[in-house]
């Protein structure tokens, strides 16, 4: 033991020397860290306490020609959370299980949305009902972290009306939040699934507001912030051509039990007065998720109701598509209005080793283009098909659009099936080199073989029809309108076939569907078709009045029988249109 | 009446109280109110009680305190020893058995006073021999001394006290004029075993070792005995803990510091740098921090005190209370080099080896120079053993320095 004072005094300096050197240590960490790394702290402070909380948008209205409303917004709650783990989801929805019931699937999504962007507020409920709002509003101090707040939906006023033609929404999926096209979308949000809520979902698609809060440590939300939040901002109105009271009128006509679908064109804009597929589904079900037996009833129909059948569906367009033959024949100078063929009409026409049956039994003894047209006789058509010959039938009805979109402003339209040029390497590949004869020919002339159609592809080939050779692009929403021409005839020509095609609905097939003061111009088509042997699909395309023409109507019955059916349901929308309505549209403000 | 006092260092403990104080009032103000809110009253409750005890203490004579060292010392350790079966967790310490409560009632944590009973022992063993320890073996008896409560207070388990023991022991050996070279080879297992997880590292701490054992020339069996414990903890012990699974060291982990959980005290860590960084130069204001109203920092009133001032009154009052504790350390350190006994020198010596230890490892943890260890800062955190066991510790030094008073120590403070 050693206590000398000078010892003593060495020691002590020592002593002291080590506590000022802890202690410069310690100063010099705390000045690093408050001076040097001060911003970057303050910035994780920040981070700490505030949340950004999103404003859902109200998505774009969509308005009729008329201005009437197809699509509007109105008020929902969406409950949402600011989670730290998958954990806290469970057992929050787990809670909120006891009061009112909650599906595996709601938990499933609402864990899926979390793991997509944790950071962002985990919505639990998208379209929560009105009563489970008020019972977790009156519970607030028990769920003090719930986010409920207003997040406007989608309403259709006439739902199933106008589903084939608006589409639906739903909360961006997945795969749709890998695509590069939907960068900016963020899970629980909501995007155009389908119709014009798909194709202009980027018009349509409101921004995003934010509202800043601060949080404690365990995520509760202690009071909003003084930062002024970003209000939600909804875009302009989108104005379709859309005829609402025509498109009601349409889907009245079609009820229940017809299957089948239809579009109404103005010939020379090429605007859609109306678009619908039967049957229908509602698309104000889908708001908020779709319900799982709602999702199963519409998947388990056999009429499919999710399958539009204008745009979508394609059909053997059978002798609707005769014109498209008189046309290429009449183009090439093989044949005039008035010109007969060789062999008269007894029923059918002796191919080969092959006999190929008239539609009428009967027979139409040895009929003019005009008359053949107007009676549809095939035996004149297989005639004139042979006489155009295959390669030219088909370079041909390429050239008239039978393999081309028509281009309409609606997502997914399907392209109509029809041969390649050239005609040989196509029948060589499709049937192997043996494995065909001519008899193609005499199929495709009549609209029958390697030809299948959409409605709104054979709307558009008519509104050629209508005017001078010139079809228009079908535009749902008011675009510039486009116009290619499919053929040239002289005006003598054309008027002659016009004239055919007025006289099918005067004294031809369609007869039964006169309309009185309305001169009605159309062709019908009865198709046979891969699925059944004895149903045919039934089709009408044609216009009114034939003088004038307003509008041009295809109405295609899926295994709806003879096409004189569909003339009946096209010439009431001609007769409800040209008749009924209110034609004339009002000015548009900003026009 | 005269006030026996060393006023500088009293005045500078009651400043560091009143502090302390303040800054359990404002740990209270959250956002969410908790149980915090009202702790500060309890707080300065203990003050008056540690104050009252301190009058006191600072009132005997050393020799009295000698005297009755014995006594103090042995009923600590049946009083650490019975904790081990009726002691409780609470507070801070939940998962430990560091509370002693009787009828309920909890009375407080033993382990501090504690502190004081054994600085008071190592002192009075420390000066019982006339030369300083030059050999491990004469290091026996006092290391007996710390060595039974370090080992009553671990099994609790406490880590934060233990190291605080550790530091003081070592610190005293120092004071009484041990040798570098063996506090070196006393310190060098433990080493070993800190040292171990790089095995170069290990290496060429074992060659320095050596050759310092070569110079020192111990007696041969010391000499032995350390080589070999050196190549237990630095060889073996690896070896069995990298054969643990990871689950199993965790708990080995969490049984030596229960605030070890590697999540949790990395979350504390990164809050309490968030909290001090953000506070700057001046601070955010008294009450007004926001990641201490959100209760983003851990124990705020307790271990993680500190950065409430960081962010509060940033670096300004950072170093305001910085030169408050280095001033009272250097002024204990005075009145140890004026004291007119050994013990009485070596108990200051000790007492100031205790608060240096806490104000180190608790500072170092919150701004993140050390890892995280549940010890708290004297003066500022919240706890009432804790409280009395730093005013009984001013109220001895006080009458340390009152004996010293005048004596020409010829020391530098």
């Amino acid at each position: 033991m050693n206590f000398h004072p000078n010892e003593v005094q060495r020691r002590a300096r020592i002593a002291m020397l080590v506590i000022q050197g802890v202690v410069l240590v310690l100063v010099l960490a705390f000045f690093r860290a408050q001076i040097v790394q001060h911003a970057r702290f303050a910035l994780a402070a920040e981070d700490n306490r505030l949340r950004q909380i999103p404003l859902p948008a109200a998505r774009a209205v969509i308005y009729d020609r008329r201005g009437e409303i197809i699509a509007e917004n109105v008020p929902g709650y969406s409950i949402s959370v600011l989670a730290r783990s998958e954990r806290v989801i469970r057992e929050l929805m787990e809670r909120i299980g006891t009061l009112s019931p909650v599906t595996p699937e709601q938990v499933g999504s609402a864990i899926r949305r979390y793991r997509t962007d944790p950071s962002r507020p985990t919505v639990l409920f998208t379209d929560a009902p009105p009563a489970l709002v008020a019972m977790l509003e009156e519970r607030r101090v028990a769920f003090p972290e719930l986010i409920v707040q207003s997040a406007p939906k989608r309403f259709y006023p006439d739902g199933p009306v106008v589903s084939a033609l608006v589409g639906y929404t739903g909360e961006v999926n997945d795969r749709e939040l890998a695509d590069s096209t939907f960068v900016d979308y963020k899970p629980g949000q909501l995007i155009g699934k389908d119709g014009i809520e798909r194709q202009y979902e980027s018009q349509l698609r409101g921004r995003e507001g934010t509202r800043f809060i601060e949080v404690d440590a365990r995520g509760r939300i202690v009071r909003p912030v003084a930062r002024t939040d970003q209000l939600p901002s909804s875009p302009e109105p989108l104005r379709t051509n859309i005829d609402l009271d025509l498109q009601r009128f349409v889907a009245s006509i079609f009820g229940d039990s017809l299957i089948g679908g239809v579009v109404v064109m103005e010939p020379t804009t090429g605007a859609v007065l109306a678009l619908h597929s039967a049957p229908t589904f509602d698309p104000n079900r889908f708001t908020g998720g779709i319900p799982k037996s709602y999702w199963e009833l519409l998947q388990s129909d056999p009429r499919r109701p999710l399958y539009n059948k204008a745009i979508k569906g394609t059909y053997p367009p059978g002798s609707i598509w005769k014109l498209a033959t008189a046309i290429i024949a009449m183009e090439q100078g093989l044949v005039d209005i008035d010109d007969r063929m060789p062999v008269a009409c007894r029923g059918g026409y002796q191919f080969g080793t092959r006999f190929f049956g008239c539609w009428d039994p009967k027979g139409h003894g040895n009929p003019t283009l005009a008359q053949a047209i107007e009676h549809s006789c095939d035996t004149y058509f297989y005639q004139l098909g042979l006489k155009i010959g295959l390669q030219r039938l088909i370079t041909g009805g390429l050239a008239l659009g039978s393999r081309t979109r028509s281009g309409i402003d609606l997502p997914a339209e399907s392209r109509p099936l029809f041969p390649t040029d050239p005609a040989r390497a196509y029948y060589d590949k499709r049937f192997g080199p043996q494995g065909w004869t001519n008899a193609v020919t005499l199929n495709l002339s009549i609209g029958q073989g390697e030809n299948s159609q959409t409605v709104v592809s054979m709307a558009r080939f008519y509104t050629a029809l209508a005017t001078d050779g010139m079809a228009a692009r079908p535009e749902v929403v008011r675009r510039s309108p486009e116009r290619e021409r499919l053929f040239s005839l002289e005006p003598r020509q054309m008027r002659a076939l016009q004239t055919a095609l007025t006289s099918v609905v005067g004294t031809g097939t369609a007869a039964a569907s006169r309309i009185q003061g309305i001169t009605v111009a159309g062709k019908t088509g009865t198709a046979q078709n891969a699925q059944s042997r004895e149903q045919y699909h039934a089709w009408f395309v044609g216009y009114a009045p034939a003088e004038a023409p307003q509008l041009v109507v295809a109405v295609m019955l899926e295994f709806g029988g003879h096409g004189s059916r569909a003339a009946r349901i096209a010439t009431r929308i001609m007769e409800h249109y040209l008749k009924g309505a209110v034609v004339a549209m009002p000015e548009m403000a900003g026009e | 009446m005269r006030l026996p006092a060393d006023w500088p260092l009293t005045v500078t403990a009651a400043l560091l109280t009143v502090f302390g104080v303040a800054m359990v009032y404002s740990a209270g103000q959250t956002d969410v109110p908790t149980f915090v809110v009202g702790l500060w009253r309890t707080q300065l409750l203990w003050v008056i009680v540690g104050l009252v005890f301190g009058y006191g203490v600072s009132r005997l004579s050393v020799r009295l305190v000698d005297a009755v060292t014995v006594p103090i010392y042995v009923v600590s350790l049946v009083v650490l020893a019975a904790l081990l079966v009726v002691g409780q967790g609470a507070g801070t310490a939940a998962s430990t058995k560091s509370w002693l409560a009787i009828g309920g009632v909890r009375l407080g944590q033993p382990s501090e006073l504690a502190k004081i009973a054994v600085v008071l022992m190592l002192a009075r063993v420390l000066s019982a021999s006339r030369a300083a320890p030059s050999s491990l073996r004469e290091l026996v008896p006092s290391a007996l001394v710390v060595g039974v409560p370090w080992l009553l207070i671990m099994a609790q388990p406490d880590l934060g006290t233990g190291i605080v023991f550790v530091g003081i022991y070592f610190a005293m050996l120092f004071w009484a004029g041990a040798s570098w070279p063996l506090l070196v080879m006393a310190a060098s297992p433990a080493l070993s075993l800190i040292l171990a997880f790089s095995t170069g590292i290990w290496g060429g701490w074992f060659l320095l070792l050596l050759a310092m054992l070569a110079w020192v020339r111990p007696p041969r069996w010391e000499g032995v005995g350390l080589v070999v414990a050196n190549l237990v903890m630095g060889v073996l012990a690896p070896l069995l803990w990298g054969r643990l699974d990871p689950y199993q060291q965790r708990r080995i982990l969490v049984f030596l510091d229960p605030s070890a959980d590697p999540r949790a005290s990395g979350y504390h860590v990164i809050q309490s740098q968030v909290a001090i960084g953000s506070g700057g130069f001046f601070g955010k204001g008294f009450t007004l921090g926001s990641q201490k109203r959100l209760a983003f920092l851990p124990e705020q009133e307790t271990d993680f005190i500190f950065p409430v001032v960081a962010e509060e009154l940033g670096f300004l009052g950072v170093l305001v209370a910085l030169a408050l504790f280095t001033f009272l350390l250097h002024r204990t350190i005075r009145v140890a080099g004026r004291a007119t006994s050994p013990f009485a020198s070596l108990v200051a010596f000790g007492l100031t080896a205790a608060w240096f230890t806490h104000i180190a490892v608790n500072i170092g943890m919150t701004v993140g120079v050390l890892p995280v260890t549940g010890i708290p800062l004297p003066f500022f955190s919240y706890g009432g053993s804790f409280m009395l066991m730093s005013w009984l510790s001013v109220g001895l030094l006080v009458s340390i320095s009152e004996e010293g008073r005048g004596r020409a120590g010829g020391l530098v403070v």
